[in-house]
This record gives C-alpha cells, structure tokens and sequence, in this order.
C-alpha cells in the first residue's frame, strides 16, 4: 500500500525531509519502522531509540503494536513539548 | 467552545469579549516564553496541522464534560516568538470558580504533553537544541 509518512522536529531534521511518500507492505508500526531504519543510515539514526520517538497513524497517537491496516498517513516525533 | 493553532499574536481582550456569558467564574491563564538558560533569544515551535487542531479541541470538550464548563477557548501559536511573547491561553468559564481554575489547570497539564508541538531553543548563534520532554510534566498527568 502507499503510506505518507511525516517527521517531526529532530526526526525531520535527522531524515532530511518532513515527508516522504513510500509503497510498504508493513502489517504494524514496528515493522514499518524496521523496514525505514533499513533504508539509509540517515534514518538508521532517526530510529535508533524507539523510547524516544511516539507515533501516530491517520494522526491518532498509536503504539508500535498498532496494525496499519488501512492507515494514509503515519507521523514519527519526539515527545510533545506543547503549552 | 474554540481550539485554534495561529503564528501571529492574540488579544486577550479580544478573545474574552462575550467569553462565557452567563458564568459565575472566568479563569485565564497565559503562557509566556521565558529563558531557562540564560542564553535563549526566541523560541520555534514546530506542529502537526490537523492533528494539533484536533488534540486541542479534545482536550477542551473532555474539561468541558468533566468540570461542566460553560465555555472554553485555546489558542496556542508557533513558529517563532520572542521572550516575553504570549505563547498559548486557555480560557475557561463555569458557574463556580473552582470548576473554572481546576479546568485551567487540567488543560495545561495535558497540552504540555499531548498537543504536538515541539519546541526549539534559538540562541545567539542560530538554531539551538530542541527542548526535551520533562518527567515531571507527565507526572503532572497523574492528577487527573
């Protein structure tokens, strides 16, 4: 399926993009990110402390177990610094 | 009842004038940008549109349901302000005070870890080191 994933903050930043548009056949989040972080090493970095990074699909906050399904869109980021 | 997500300044009293009306109590709370370091110009706030705006407007309807508000408004900006700048409000109008001050407050305590914004520290040199999640504000959210 085609998924649209975003990054945030220093995620952005250690990609090198704020999206990108990508075709995986990932079935949960941790398989997508697994397959992400085996792109390049840029993104090798990015999702090298998973404790550090929250998710979301279709802009719900979701865990890693979270299955896809049908998601469009899937957001990487550091926890929040709202307020 | 309104959430919204803006780069430019808010007038406060603007944004009150016919806030609430028919409410015993009002409680406002403004956040301003302040310098923990001794070394920061401004901030950067970065965020998710669509998703921001919607957080925003949960949190308001769940305080609303919980404390039985009779309105509610948060405005929160981003890119980047200065110190001293206004940063966020959040309003709260119910028929006693202490509805209106806890709803305030259990506003606050979620925005800071669960509206997505992101925060960056700019210095004299440029762009400085995003600010990280602070325990004690996810501790804050055993309260509620």
């Amino acid at each position: 399926m085609m998924l649209d994933v975003l990054y945030f903050a220093w995620l952005r930043e250690r990609i090198g993009q704020p999206r990108e548009r990508i075709e995986t056949r990932a079935a949960t989040l941790r398989d997508l990110v697994a397959e992400l972080a085996d792109r390049d090493e840029w993104h090798a970095s990015a999702f090298a402390d998973m404790g550090a990074v929250r998710c979301a699909i279709d802009q719900e906050l979701a865990d890693l177990d979270a299955p896809l399904d049908d998601a469009r869109e899937v957001a990487f980021f550091p926890p929040m610094t709202g307020g | 009842m309104s959430a919204r997500v803006q780069a430019g300044p808010f007038d406060l009293a603007a944004e009150m004038e016919n806030f609430g009306r028919g409410a015993g109590a009002v409680v406002t709370f403004t956040g301003i940008v302040r310098d923990d370091t001794g070394r920061m110009l401004a901030l950067e706030l970065e965020y998710y549109p669509g998703m921001t705006e919607r957080v925003l407007a949960e949190y308001g309807a769940r305080a609303a349901a919980r404390f039985g508000l009779a309105d509610w408004k948060i405005i929160h900006r981003h890119g980047r302000l200065n110190l001293g700048e206004p940063i966020m409000m959040v309003a709260t109008a119910a028929r006693h005070r202490r509805a209106a001050f806890e709803a305030a407050d259990y506003l606050m305590d979620w925005l800071k870890s669960r509206a997505p914004f992101w925060k960056r520290e700019i210095g004299p040199d440029g762009a400085g080191a995003w600010v990280a999640a602070k325990d004690s504000d996810e501790d804050a959210l055993k309260r509620w």
